[in-house]
């Protein structure tokens, strides 16, 4: 058969494309990655067609503040960087380093979500319930789905990082487990950097 | 019903065999039952409906049962019919037009049906708790809000969210497939129009259901958790429902049409015995098709008053689409033009749709003018437009799909006679039903209401259109008759080419054994198998030596995942009912571990499929061929 890689003198190169099932969960990915960035852009849209709309409740100005943000972002940021190194690592067959930076990346998101819950925590007082206004509503979706994929991905780390922290290598089958979920940290990661310039930059610059 | 697919578990019970398969094939027949099934359904609406309408001041149904029929008929027909059938061809056709042995990802494609189906299943079951969904199939607020419709809002929210997570993952399966599963030689400008289309309507999918489903989540938050987006008080806005519902809802009228269209560009070539005419203008008028649906939806908005520019913009982008449209149809004409014509069934469904969607694109094109929509707004003259598009295009396409891939799919053909009766019947009657509904909208008789006065010279042309869709109705129940009669005396197709057809598909043995191809064909030509009859020994050349065949493993995963969809849905809509049985967070949580827990399951345990040996293999090919 074609799909059968020799992996008698070690593994290739890129050995989450090896396999044709490797190629076929790598563009796979990249077409749901397409989607997920429309779905995230209806939400994008509607929260700027919406965030005047404060209707007597706090508004972005009052409540945002740059230092906590700046702090979530640099966690997340840094955690795509090690995410990347990680990626580097299985491609030169290095196991043990993969797992640790892996590791890592998952300390680093679960940083990232805690302030994003203790943030949530502080609006909750300021008085910008979910129900409060269109504003708080669109914040808080668009937000908290970004929030629901960074805990959707740090789960998907951890599931990997039990199932093969016993078998000690990387494989055909588990490189491209790896790689998708990196990729679907990166994702979060860039969707993160729309959140930071369009919901808190242009709130407090008053574009 | 039987199926043509060689089945190699014989240890395994018939029905769980059919609950776990991933075998695209099996997958296809489960599609084409539950559209079917679907079908009929919101079919018999329709015809309750016209009932209704038969006379002036009836009282057949109520006013809110009326509504509840026009929402359920819209949405049904849209998501849960017209999809399902669609992708129960693609499924079917597609892996065995591009040379391949299955989809790219078996699992994925059974789940997407799964996921699919038990949406279906959370729509239909809000007649048993209150009533159906009766705000339309566009759902606008404020009639969907939670202020002025019930339960089966909610039913619809949730129901059609979960059945777009099907049809999403389904779309992602067949790009993927048709970029890297093609068997060697077949380059994409060799790909028949009908993988084309698929692989279109695909790419469509990915970028409309998305917005679909993050509008469905804004009302679903509106309506259960007090979300203030559609509520104007709170400086929420109804008008946003509208953008986000047509920037999906538009796409989806080409996702639809434009597997039809590919359908028919099979059909008129095999039985015109000529190449397709202009196969590179049609490939490139599908992708323009495809980019301009997405720049059109406000045409469905022209009344709301977003202003003379934005108006005039769409319109001349609505029109527009008018040309690749145009071409396709002269295609498809001179595709006919000096061929062999051979009319049966499913050649009389294909020609007779050249005509029909004319019609309908010319009025499309008449709604497309601003001031003149403001006349045409809400009137039967839009329903007569698109329902000329959707039964005379797609289901025309569908009928034409039917007969034609019929014998590879269960190995017999469908009985002439009768599918030349029940053409004759649905093609009168359907022109009967809707041509009359043009005049209707003209002299002034709005849609969606569900009785109009007597004296107002409407009741007549009303009679004819009802009697009309009883005939259309005939015609489906001679369809009907017509599989199970041609099931029990059809005789066997023994040959792998019944109609001497031109594309890789027929070269397959009739029953397609599971693995489709022994060896993985080498094309070497557009419309392969018609090349090998006349430049070649008959036979498809192999691009490989006969080996052993790796196959998937089957799974329940994919079921239980959607059932737990279905619970958690459940649960989501019974925090908004006023008793509920029981707390709906310990369903929605049940519903949670369900789907995540398979999720679970299915990313730990490595399953590398099995392999079919060499001589088992040799020994399928002995018999089927």
């Amino acid at each position: 058969m074609s799909d059968s890689v020799d992996v008698s003198k070690g593994l290739p190169s890129n050995p989450e494309k090896a396999t044709l099932e490797g190629k076929n969960k790598f563009l796979g990915f990249w077409v749901f990655l397409g989607g997920e960035t429309i779905m995230f852009a209806t939400f994008f849209g509607t929260f700027l067609g919406l965030k005047e709309g404060t209707a007597a409740g706090p508004t972005a100005d009052e409540l945002f503040s740059l230092p906590l943000v700046f702090i979530m972002t640099m966690l997340l940021l840094t955690s795509s960087l090690t995410s990347v190194l990680a990626m580097f690592s299985m491609k030169k067959n290095n196991f043990k380093n993969m797992m640790i930076l892996t590791a890592i990346t998952v300390v680093l998101g679960l940083g990232f979500l805690g302030f994003e819950i203790y943030e949530f925590y502080e609006y909750l007082h300021h008085g910008l319930g979910y129900t409060t206004s269109a504003f708080a509503s669109s914040f808080y979706t668009l937000v908290g789905l970004h929030g629901a994929h960074v805990v959707f991905g740090l789960s998907w780390f951890i599931t990997l990082m039990i199932r093969y922290s016993r078998t000690g290598g990387i494989t055909l089958t588990n490189a491209p487990k790896f790689y998708l979920a990196s990729l679907y940290w990166h994702f979060i990661d860039v969707v993160w950097v729309f959140i930071f310039t369009v919901v808190y930059l242009m709130s407090i610059g008053g574009a | 019903m039987a199926t043509a697919t060689a089945s190699m578990n014989n240890n395994k019970s018939v029905l769980w065999d059919w609950l776990t398969t991933v075998d695209h094939k099996k997958l296809a027949v489960l599609y084409l039952i539950a559209g079917t099934l679907f079908f009929v359904k919101a079919g018999v609406m329709a015809l309750f409906m016209r009932i209704q309408l038969m006379s002036a001041e009836n009282d057949f149904l109520t006013g809110q049962t009326f509504n509840e029929f026009i929402t359920m008929h819209g949405t049904i027909m849209l998501f849960l019919a017209a999809t399902p059938l669609i992708f129960a061809f693609m499924n079917f056709v597609i892996p065995l037009q591009i040379g391949a042995r299955d989809v790219a990802f078996p699992f994925v494609n059974a789940l997407g049906f799964w996921i699919f189906f038990f949406g279906g299943l959370l729509v239909s079951v809000s007649w048993f708790f209150g009533g159906a969904p009766d705000a339309g199939w566009t759902a606008y607020v404020p009639l969907s809000s939670g202020e002025y419709a019930d339960l089966g809002l909610d039913f619809y929210v949730l129901g059609l969210q979960i059945s777009g997570i099907g049809t999403l993952v389904s779309a992602i399966n067949f790009i993927v497939t048709i970029i890297n599963m093609r068997a060697p030689g077949m380059t994409m400008m060799r790909m028949p129009l009908f993988c084309w289309t698929g692989l279109v309507t695909s790419i469509l999918i990915v970028f409309a259901f998305t917005p679909l489903a993050a509008g469905l989540a804004l009302l679903m938050l509106d309506r259960i958790f007090g979300g203030q987006f559609f509520v104007p008080d709170s400086g929420g806005n109804a008008v946003l429902w509208q953008h986000i519902f047509w920037i999906f809802g538009h796409p989806e009228v080409y996702i639809l049409v434009l597997p039809a269209f590919g359908i028919i560009s099979e059909v008129i070539p095999a039985f015109s015995k000529k190449r397709l005419f202009g196969y590179t203008a049609m490939v490139f008028a599908t992708l323009i098709i495809a980019f301009l649906s997405f720049m059109v939806w406000v045409h469905h908005m022209f009344t709301v008053g977003i202003g003379p520019i934005t108006n005039s913009v769409f319109a001349i982008a609505t029109m527009a689409i008018g040309i690749p449209t145009g071409i396709k149809i002269f295609n498809w004409l001179f595709t006919m033009w000096g061929g062999k014509l051979t009319f049966n069934t499913a050649m009389l469904c294909a020609s007779s749709f050249v005509p029909t969607f004319v019609l309908g694109g010319v009025t499309g094109v008449m709604l497309a003018m601003v001031p003149i929509d403001y006349l045409y707004h809400d009137t039967y003259f839009v329903v007569a437009h698109f329902h000329y598009i959707v039964v005379g295009g797609i289901v025309l396409g569908l009928l034409a799909g039917t007969y034609y891939w019929y014998p590879k799919m269960f190995g017999h053909k469908l009985n002439e006679k009768l599918g030349i009766l029940m053409f004759w019947l649905f093609y009168i009657g359907f022109h009967l039903t809707f041509f009359i509904q043009h005049i209707l909208g003209l002299i002034g008789m709005p849609r969606r209401v569900f009785t109009y006065l007597d004296g107002q010279g409407m009741e007549t042309m009303n009679l004819v259109s009802t009697i009309g869709a009883f005939l259309m109705g005939a015609g489906v129940v001679v369809l009907v008759i017509n599989i199970v009669y041609s099931a029990f005396t059809s005789e066997r197709v023994a040959v792998r080419d019944p109609w001497d057809a031109r594309t890789l598909e027929w070269s397959t043995t009739t029953p397609v054994p599971e693995y489709n191809f022994a060896q993985t064909p080498q094309v070497r030509s557009l419309d392969p198998w018609f090349y090998e009859k006349i430049h070649g020994d008959g036979l498809m050349k192999s691009a490989e030596p006969m080996d052993e065949i790796h196959m998937p493993n089957g799974s329940i995963l994919p079921f239980m995942i959607g059932l737990g969809l279905f619970i958690w849905g459940f649960g989501m809509i019974m925090l908004n009912m006023e008793n509920p049985i029981m707390p709906p967070a310990i369903v929605i949580g049940v519903g949670f571990v369900v789907t995540f827990g398979s999720m679970l399951v299915r990313s730990i345990k490595e399953d590398h499929g099995y392999h079919i040996p060499l001589d088992k293999v040799k020994k399928i090919e002995k018999e089927v061929s």
